[in-house]
């Protein structure tokens, strides 16, 4: 695994596959080049990091093999540490020095947004799936940027609905104290409101935390059925730790507003048994999604996130309009990705939209107890399928001024 | 004075020429951690403080610079201004309750202060918090000269860079230099003879302070955007580091240590996890077998060679 | 009944959590301040040594299957003896040097760990489940007290006691006292002092390790867990002022309760109430509440 993370160029296969490569004279230089900028170290290397680069890998390798395209594809891939400055600094870099014509994962929201505009600026596509703010579509949008697997509108929509209906009427949330954690919050609080629940209270806790046992107790105290944790990564994976610890579950009921498969693995199915969750992809849902994922697995020995699903999505995504548009020029590749309905293990009929916004069918799962897992990464039972126009913002309710025209 | 006077040389001849080996926006950033490092080592190497907080000064001072040119539309030099200024006052805060104690403890309330101001970084709403200020725009310096221009905004930089430099070389070879200088040997006999010690160090403080924020609000001019990451303890580490590895007490160790460690960043990306390991590897060894660092090793070398000559 | 408009359920709750803090707080600290009074280096890596106490409990358990009882005694003896390795290669070098290089080789050390533990184990974290003994919990009536919470609080308090006693009752902590003084002296007594300096650095390292142990089926096993924390105990150290055993004790379980407090009435504020604190402290006192000016 190893030395395959620290290559950062590759896809020698392109000239293998085709031995009579011709210049392409649209597209610059003859290569598309795409730039994995990724978390490859730190808190979600683990939901996107080294298999955000497979996946893409895995996306360019089957791209060449089947679609016998007649320019070269290389892909280069930097950690970007969760920085905003980094992320900004290797993107110029990068399509200054390096060509590069499309950057993908961009897990967090502030590397997403430090990235978009400098793409933008220099007419490069961003291919968002790791981060989830909604602003990237909204008040942010931009006419470069294809935001992929899933956002803070579209998890709610699954989890706090099921589990309104479901009789959790009463709302009480912990929120991680920035940007991402106050829009989740407000989000899943309108979302409950509209559903016919109640909020009863939030406690903001800090980023990053490790102690969440008194907010757990505010939570508790509050009397709330539901507890909504709008955090992420870590700070989940503590708080439902320590909610179990304290006796507070299964009393209350914990809603993880955002969760990964691989959250979920590594806290174990005992601690999360029963929980809701939405997700843009689960593996084991049909058979194209199986036979995909394994391949995924037989190389990085976990099962993809929705991510990591998203980025190989994506990227084919993105090839095939390269070359049916016959030009790696962003604007008329844009267009063509627009004009393509996105079709493929991870998205039935997905639809970009002018915002950015993929749109396609949202998952809500719940996560199996212990003695119904029948193999590893057996987590989900997969309860409802929210169609892609109730998952994502509404046109009506967009405030990104690309939807206006 | 000579050798002094040949270091200038080189280092205006490779700014002017840089841009055009290397990527500039490189350049621009190595010349930002240079002039951070420099203004650090005025504390360190030449004061014998070690701050443990600089990060506060860096930081601040860009998410000041990146408020007043987004927000309130200032020019890009009155920017800069702003940071400064807002560096230098944080500066005398934090130095006025910092040199009442030295050695460990100095770097014990630096850090802690400085984690202080992380915390108001991350709740103020107007640094945006974890997404950081984005999409400060570089704007026309004295309202002529197109900052947007990579070139431009380089040559810009790099006037900045030597001005601040020369700042810092100037402060050194002045009597008020040699009175830091005296402190950092022997403070007791700096304060009988009659110096008023802790004045002098708090003026050192408040200009090096003062340095770094001109450096931080110049990098969130290249970047165009402020983040958390310059306000992080972390930072405040790699600046010591950047100074230690080359030679602290030396004018241009600073700028060559900063080269390095930007330079192994930008290089050693695709490392990951890595670049943190190489980075304690590299401080364990400065610290156990190369306490001069790079140009004070140097140094030493081409004085010995001399004297065999 | 109210007390400011919280209920004196939920603040007892609070107060009882920032109890548990405050044990860990103290445990690190009085880590630190033994190894300072002595050796005189602030032990920045005491933060990574605390999360390899964590991942070595959880080795042990996952591929060893060392139980929690075992791993209690058995870690800390194990990370203390790699923290005597770091004092005779590293650290010993630099004791004719200022003391600053001290806190530069274990900062880089901090981040050497840090980091492979990092490239070994990601950074998501691993589980540690509470032992069986220990699971379940007390209804107080306020609040559920989980059973191994309540053992945090009465290990630690008897851990930072019995180090105390040691340090300021018994002979061998009267050589230490000594030690911190005047070294020669000692020496000239016929006390081997560079062993003593090494066994008391092993010490305080087996102290953080033993914290990160407690700690493991509290929080997430994972390798940024001693880099959050080390910061606050900085602060604590600072507060309290380094100059007594007792004192770093007393801070630390103190700063816990009022951290907790600072959670009822302005939960956002929890995070920076520790460096408020420093900042007033240090107005008024420069060298901390228990410190001595030096």
């Amino acid at each position: 695994m190893k030395p395959r993370i620290l290559a950062s160029a590759i896809a020698a296969a392109a000239l293998a596959a085709h031995p009579m490569l011709a210049q392409s004279a649209t597209i610059s230089d003859g290569v598309v080049k795409l730039g994995v900028l990724t978390d490859m170290s730190g808190t979600y290397s683990d939901l996107a990091g080294p298999g955000a680069v497979e996946a893409t890998r895995m996306a360019i390798e089957d791209f060449i093999a089947n679609e016998k395209p007649d320019f070269k594809v290389e892909m280069v891939s930097a950690d970007h540490q969760n920085k905003a400055d980094i992320s900004a600094n290797k993107a110029r870099e990068w399509i200054d020095t390096a060509q590069v014509d499309a950057i993908v994962d961009l897990v967090t929201t502030s590397t997403a947004l430090a990235v978009m505009k400098v793409a933008n600026e220099k007419n490069r596509i961003s291919l968002v799936t790791g981060a989830g703010s909604t602003p990237i579509t909204n008040e942010q949008c931009n006419d470069t940027t294809v935001h992929w697997a899933y956002d803070t509108y579209s998890l709610p929509v699954g989890t706090a609905k099921a589990v309104v209906q479901q009789g959790g009427k009463t709302w009480y949330f912990i929120t991680a104290d920035y940007a991402f954690g106050h829009s989740l919050e407000k989000n899943t609080a309108d979302v409950v409101k509209k559903s016919g629940g109640k909020v009863l209270g939030s406690v903001r806790h800090p980023f990053p935390g490790s102690d969440f046992s008194s907010f757990l107790l505010s939570a508790q105290a509050s009397g709330a059925q539901v507890i909504g944790l709008a955090n992420a990564g870590n700070d989940t994976i503590n708080s439902i730790k320590q909610a179990r610890e304290f006796g507070i579950t299964p009393k209350q009921s914990l809603a993880g507003l955002l969760m990964f498969i691989s959250d979920v693995h590594s806290l174990g199915l005992d601690a999360t048994a029963g929980m809701y969750l939405t997700t843009g992809f689960y593996w084991d849902r049909n058979d194209e999604t199986r036979a995909w994922s394994k391949r995924y697995f037989d190389k990085m020995k976990r099962m993809p996130t929705m991510v990591q699903a998203g980025d190989y999505s994506a990227v084919y995504h993105y090839l095939k309009a390269v070359k049916s548009a016959g030009t790696d020029e962003a604007k008329a590749v844009m267009a063509k990705m627009r004009a393509t309905p996105v079709n493929d293990f991870f998205a039935k009929n997905g639809q970009v939209r002018a915002d950015g916004r993929m749109v396609h069918d949202m998952y809500l799962a719940q996560v199996k107890k212990p003695s119904e897992s029948k193999y590893p990464w057996d987590y989900y039972h997969i309860r409802q399928v929210i169609p892609g126009a109730e998952a994502y913002i509404p046109a009506a309710e967009s405030t990104c001024p690309l939807m206006k025209k | 004075m000579k050798g002094k006077h040949i270091g200038w040389i080189v280092l205006i001849v490779l700014g002017l020429v840089a841009p055009f080996l290397v990527y500039p926006v490189l350049v621009m950033k190595i010349l930002c951690f240079a002039l951070f490092a420099c203004a650090f080592n005025l504390l360190l190497g030449y004061t014998g403080l070690l701050s443990f907080g600089h990060a506060a000064f860096l930081g601040w001072a860009g998410y000041t610079c990146g408020y007043a040119m987004k927000e309130l539309g200032l020019s890009p030099e009155l920017g800069l201004l702003a940071g400064t200024a807002t560096a230098a006052v944080l500066g005398f805060v934090f130095g006025s309750l910092a040199i009442r104690r030295s050695g460990i403890y100095f770097a014990m309330v630096t850090l802690a202060l400085a984690q202080l101001v992380y915390f108001l970084a991350l709740q103020f709403p107007f640094t945006g918090g974890e997404d950081g200020l984005q999409g400060v725009p570089r704007g026309r310096l004295f309202g002529l000269v197109d900052l947007a221009d990579t070139m431009n905004m380089y040559y810009f930089v790099l006037a900045v860079f030597l001005g601040g430099f020369w700042v810092i070389d100037r402060a050194i070879h002045s009597p008020f230099g040699q009175v830091l200088k005296a402190i950092r040997e022997n403070e007791p006999r700096a304060i009988s003879l009659g110096y008023d010690v802790d004045r002098y160090k708090l003026l050192a403080f408040v200009l090096s302070a003062a340095l770094s924020g001109l450096a931080g609000a110049t990098k969130t001019l290249v970047f165009q955007l402020a983040s958390l990451t310059d306000v992080h303890w972390h930072m405040s580490g790699e600046i010591v580091l950047m100074t230690l590895l080359g030679g602290m007490g030396t004018v241009f160790g600073p700028i060559v240590g900063a080269t390095v460690v930007v330079g192994l960043q930008n290089y050693g990306a695709e490392l990951g996890q890595w670049v943190s390991v190489l980075t304690g590897v590299i401080f364990v060894i400065c610290v156990l077998a190369f306490r001069r660092g790079i140009v004070g090793e140097l140094a030493v070398l081409i004085r010995r060679s001399g004297i065999r000559m | 009944m109210d007390i400011f408009g919280i209920p004196i359920q939920a603040l007892m709750g609070q107060l009882l959590i920032g109890l548990i803090n405050g044990s860990f707080y103290a445990i690190l600290s009085l880590g630190l301040a033994i190894i300072f009074g002595l050796l005189n280096i602030i032990n920045f890596s005491h933060g990574a040594l605390y999360m390899m106490g964590a991942f070595v409990a959880w080795i042990g358990l996952t591929y060893l299957g060392i139980n929690y009882w075992v791993a209690l005694v058995a870690v800390p003896v194990v990370v203390g003896l790699f923290g005597m390795i770091i004092e005779r290669t590293m650290l010993k070098h630099l004791y004719r040097l200022d003391h600053l290089y001290g806190l530069l080789l274990t900062f880089g050390l901090a981040l050497i760990i840090e980091g492979l533990f990092r490239y070994r184990f990601g950074i998501s974290g691993e589980s540690y489940p509470v032992p069986e003994l220990l699971s379940g919990g007390f209804n107080l009536g306020f609040m559920f007290l989980p059973k191994y919470r309540a053992w945090v609080i009465a290990v630690s308090l008897v851990v930072c006691f019995g180090s105390w006693y040691i340090i300021e009752r018994t002979k061998l902590g009267s050589y230490l006292r000594a030690g911190t003084e005047n070294p020669q002296l000692l020496q000239a007594f016929g006390i081997n002092v560079p062993l003593m300096i090494t066994l008391t650095y092993g010490f305080g390292v087996a102290l953080a390790a033993f914290a990160g142990v407690l700690a493991a089926p509290v929080f997430q096993v994972n390798p940024v867990m001693g880099s959050n924390l080390i910061i606050v105990v900085f602060a604590v150290v600072v507060i309290g002022g380094m100059g007594s055993i007792m004192g770093s004790i007393v801070t630390g379980l103190g700063l816990g309760l009022i951290e907790g407090l600072t959670r009822v009435f302005y939960p956002e504020a929890s995070a920076v109430v520790i460096f408020v604190i420093m900042g007033i402290v240090l107005l008024l006192r420069p060298a901390g509440l228990f410190g001595r000016e030096r």
